[in-house]
């Protein structure tokens, strides 16, 4: 029997996306974000994004890096440092392109696109800036009620990325967290979806049948794997390991004295995967970071 | 020692959500989720509430509490079901501090001045507000009450809807606005004026409503009754127990008594 395997390293998934994409990131704010995906577009040529994210350092390094052209965003937060300070100067300075939505009206709007539909109706933004704004439009219900509702539009994704604990050579995934945030819309709104592990198996129903139930979404919304032990690092990717607190406050320092993004780059990205996890205490430190209490 | 104005703010904030519902409490910021614990352990029994994550707990965390301390969950509330199952069936209150608030009850978390494309200042963008404002009753916590906050005219960006008519949409529904109470460090107020008006309810003791007005932007009616009710001793025993650690004499600045003017 043929067997599909779609392992790929960090690099080829990388390989695979074009400026000028629409690039999901699943997680929500520094949860659970595929980092070593972001840390490997930081270190190419790629440019000119639209980036869907419930965003956190993701959103944040990246508009830094000046590799984001439109941002479609609820919230960027870092939650212990509530506003994500490198986001907030590329917005002050007019640098990026914005459409800006209520959390639930965004996962409302992947699944539109999830489902193949140009919009779904919601009672959501109505009575705020949000559909000027953003240029919303209404519908009316064409039923007996005549309800007007905002049609939030479908929010198609050329690729996600995403990052869970397990995925197997055939693209069978686990996230073993206590939630899993809207990830699974994230992947079914994409054409095609890149999942980073903290463990690559050989098959999940040798390794992990018993967990079967973390499977976030069917292997046929997964086009490649790539193992990246410690990849939502500096992010929290419970029951794994915890954020980096102290990494979050320098970051979020760096922003105001100097300033400068190419300085903080070179601790922040630095030149390849290996060689940055290394300067953070490798996989076992990232692995040791407790988790936060909430 | 005496009783401290954060928790005359507690019992003003539980008193927010009292309900015979079964519905989530989501107080953000120490004083509201205190407050939201304590409702649930005095008066409203019903109130559902998470521990901050994904599970539902019974008991209220206590600020700061971990491993052992921790309830153990009873139920499951992560992101992945909130709207589903909390905001947009309208089984939620949520007591939050926006930025601004205008006399119309619409609060801003997105921006400040500026434009659209380029604001003079950045927030952390409208998170749920808007869908939360459209679908289940809200309050608000203020710990500064300034004109900084209550603004004149409208809020820079309207992030979450009030009861502004020029806001609304022929044939939409706005049935689910539900805003109920604002307590801040002078006063708690309402919003059961004429068309949604924004009235003072009590002041806090050793407050006038001559400082309120001061502290705020727009008109505010004056229906005080009198006095915000202090604490009383049970009250006091179950805010120390869900904040053993005392986070919430760091709210206010020197941490004043309940009662201004004794010390």
């Amino acid at each position: 029997m043929p067997t599909i395997d779609k392992t790929m390293d960090a690099a080829a998934v990388v390989s695979r996306l074009r400026s000028g994409m629409t690039l999901g990131i699943g997680g929500w704010g520094p949860r659970r974000k595929p980092m070593a995906l972001v840390r490997e577009i930081l270190r190419s040529d790629l440019k000119d994004l639209t980036l869907v994210s419930y965003g956190g350092p993701d959103v944040g390094m990246l508009c830094a890096a000046g590799k984001v052209k439109k941002l479609i965003f609820a919230f960027v937060s870092l939650d212990e440092i509530p506003l994500e300070p490198w986001f907030r100067k590329s917005r002050e300075a007019g640098a990026i392109e914005v459409l800006e939505l209520d959390e639930g009206m965004f996962q409302w709007g992947l699944k539109a696109a999830a489902f193949s539909v140009p919009f779904l109706p919601t009672r959501v933004g109505l009575g705020t800036d949000l559909l000027e704004l953003g240029g919303l439009e209404t519908v009316t219900s064409p039923y007996g009620d005549g309800e007007v509702l905002v049609a939030m539009p479908a929010l198609k994704l050329d690729a996600a990325l995403i990052h869970v604990h397990r995925a197997d050579r055939r693209g069978n995934v686990q996230a073993l967290g206590p939630d899993t945030y809207y990830d699974e819309w994230f992947a079914k709104a994409a054409d095609e979806c890149f999942v980073s592990c903290e463990e690559l198996v050989d098959a999940m129903e040798a390794s992990y049948p018993q967990d079967v139930r973390a499977n976030l979404f069917e292997r046929c919304f997964v086009t490649g794997v790539a193992e990246t032990p410690g990849g939502a690092y500096p992010t929290t990717m419970p029951p794994a390991y915890g954020w980096d607190t102290g990494w979050l406050k320098k970051y979020a320092a760096a922003a105001k004295d100097p300033g400068d993004w190419s300085a903080v780059a070179e601790w922040a990205v630095g030149a390849s995967e290996a060689d940055y996890l290394a300067t953070v205490g490798g996989p076992e430190g990232v692995a040791a970071l407790p988790l936060p209490v909430f | 020692m005496g009783v401290s104005l954060a928790e005359l703010c507690i019992v003003a904030c539980a008193e927010a959500f009292r309900t015979s519902r079964e519905i989530i409490a989501t107080g953000i910021g120490p004083i509201p989720r205190l407050g939201a614990g304590l409702a649930k352990l005095t008066h409203s029994p019903g109130l559902m509430m998470t521990d901050g994550e994904a599970f539902l707990v019974e008991q209220p965390v206590p600020l700061g509490a971990q491993g052992e301390e921790r309830p153990a969950p009873a139920g499951y509330l992560p992101f992945s079901r909130f709207f589903d199952s909390a905001v947009w069936t309208g089984r939620r209150h949520a007591m939050v501090t926006p930025t601004q608030i205008d006399r119309f009850g619409q609060t801003n978390l997105s921006a400040l001045g500026g434009t659209h494309a380029q604001p003079k200042v950045q927030m952390l963008g409208a998170r749920g507000f808007p869908g939360n404002g459209i679908y289940h009753p809200n309050s608000m916590f203020i710990p500064v009450h300034s004109t900084r906050v209550f603004v004149a005219g409208e809020v820079d960006r309207v992030s979450s809807p009030g009861y502004n008519p020029a806001r609304r949409l022929p044939g939409g529904n706005y049935s689910g606005i539900d805003l109920r109470r604002i307590v801040t460090d002078l006063c708690v107020m309402d919003f059961g004026g004429p068309d949604h008006a924004i009235r003072v309810t009590s002041l806090h003791p050793g407050v006038t409503f001559a400082q309120v007005r001061e502290a705020t932007g727009f008109e505010l009616i004056d229906t005080v009754e009198g006095e915000t009710p202090l604490p009383g001793e049970e009250q006091l025993a179950l805010i120390a127990r869900l904040d053993p650690n005392g986070v919430r004499a760091r709210v206010f600045k020197d941490n004043p008594p309940a009662e201004r003017g004794a010390s």
